[in-house]
């Protein structure tokens, strides 16, 4: 079996809950793997905020490899590998999780690279019920915000709430409704955990900034 | 008999995630009753109470079965139907005498079946996860799809089916047809 993992962390729901799964079946999380992308409509990445990254990372007390990119289709690719690169040769990492879902695109070009690196590399919320997932989430702790909403019928009210009974019960209406993809995996919408048991510490919200038009809203944090 | 008995032959425990849940999942909303058994904790009397069974795959990395093929004999006289997903079909090849050969294929390919393949005709987009596949040339099996690498066969005279592509991606209804034969 393996032991030393990375994770490639966007900060996240679907980043974390593979961490915590992966921690629950015991493995050694040796450190996350978070690839900043300047361009927001990155066909691999969510982009994550640096500093709020920063944050849970110290939360958890896991060193943390951030690696910048002008994501750039291809280009985007050579940075993610320099990055697991980087993880295999300052923490000896044996492996790579990731939170992908659905997103073949995503999926096969993290196996091609893990494979060419001769390391593991495991989805384990590969094809996973969406509901579920977020029931999960509630079921085992996790304290998720909603930091962006990119589809119709979002709007600003989502911006900051919490996934709890009530909001799953709303995106359920929504998901008969227009069809969206209720953990938003798809690009709907965009999370941040606040708290799980992974963390030493709470994050708290200090500030928040909101901008955006239509349906296409983003929340910066700051972080107490 | 409703019954499947899913086979994980993962090493490495997050593997089930990934590659026996789905399956799982698929056939727990269509129904089934399932049952899972990891390969090495296999009992002879967990394949009498079951109708079909099912060998799923596993991660890239986490080929160990391979050594351990003599842990799936039992397909020789098992008398229920059988698939073989990727790692299960070529465990299914080996055991029959199929050679296993080296060949990575990763992401959404093209496959094209000639003849119905459990309710699959014509063009099908797969997604494919494997860095081996079986040379099924000279056993008693159809083969369906694929050219040099074999993609999906059925021995001649048993239930027995593999696919090396993973139809619980993009060909769910593959998996319910199969658990279905009467």
């Amino acid at each position: 079996m393996v032991k030393k993992l990375g994770i490639l962390f966007s900060g996240g729901k679907d980043s974390m809950y593979a961490a915590w799964l992966a921690k629950k079946e015991g493995y050694k999380i040796s450190c996350l793997i978070s690839i900043v992308s300047e361009n927001e409509e990155s066909y691999m990445f969510h982009t994550p905020s640096i500093r709020r990254v920063e944050e849970q990372a110290k939360s958890m007390g896991i060193p943390l490899i951030i690696v910048k990119t002008k994501g750039k289709k291809e280009k985007e690719l050579i940075d993610l590998e320099k990055s697991i690169k980087l993880a295999i040769k300052d923490y000896d990492i044996e492996g790579v999780i990731s939170g992908a879902v659905e997103s073949v695109y995503q999926a096969s070009r993290i196996e091609k690279i893990c494979n060419k690196l001769k390391i593991a590399c495991f989805n384990p919320l590969w094809q996973k019920n969406q509901l579920e997932l977020l029931e999960d989430l509630i079921k085992n702790g996790f304290e998720v915000i909603v930091v962006g909403v990119f589809a119709y019928p979002f709007d600003e009210k989502w911006l900051g709430r919490k996934i709890d009974a009530k909001f799953i019960n709303e995106i359920k209406k929504l998901q008969e409704k227009y069809g969206i993809n209720v953990a938003g995996e798809g690009g709907e919408f965009e999370s941040f955990v606040l708290n799980c048991s992974l963390f030493k510490k709470k994050l708290i919200i200090k500030d928040k900034k909101i901008k955006g038009s239509k349906n296409s809203w983003r929340m910066d944090i700051k972080l107490e | 008999m409703k019954n499947i008995l899913l086979i994980d032959i993962c090493n490495e425990k997050l593997g089930f995630y990934e590659f026996v849940k789905p399956i799982k999942d698929i056939l727990i909303k269509n129904n089934f009753k399932v049952i899972i058994r990891h390969y090495t904790k296999l009992r002879k009397r967990d394949l009498e109470k079951i109708g079909k069974v099912i060998i799923c795959g596993t991660a890239l990395y986490d080929d160990k079965f391979i050594e351990n093929i003599d842990k799936f004999r039992w397909l020789i006289d098992l008398d229920r139907p059988v698939l073989g997903i990727c790692g299960g079909m070529q465990i299914v090849g080996m055991v029959f005498g199929g050679k296993l050969c080296r060949g990575t294929e990763i992401g959404y390919y093209n496959e094209k079946f000639d003849n119905d393949f459990l309710g699959l005709t014509g063009n099908q987009e797969v997604y494919h996860l494997h860095n081996n596949y079986v040379d099924f040339s000279n056993l008693d099996f159809e083969i369906f799809a694929g050219n040099k690498i074999v993609q999906s066969v059925k021995h001649k005279e048993k239930e027995i089916y593999g696919v090396l592509f993973h139809p619980e991606v993009r060909q769910k209804d593959m998996i319910l047809n199969f658990c279905n034969l009467k």
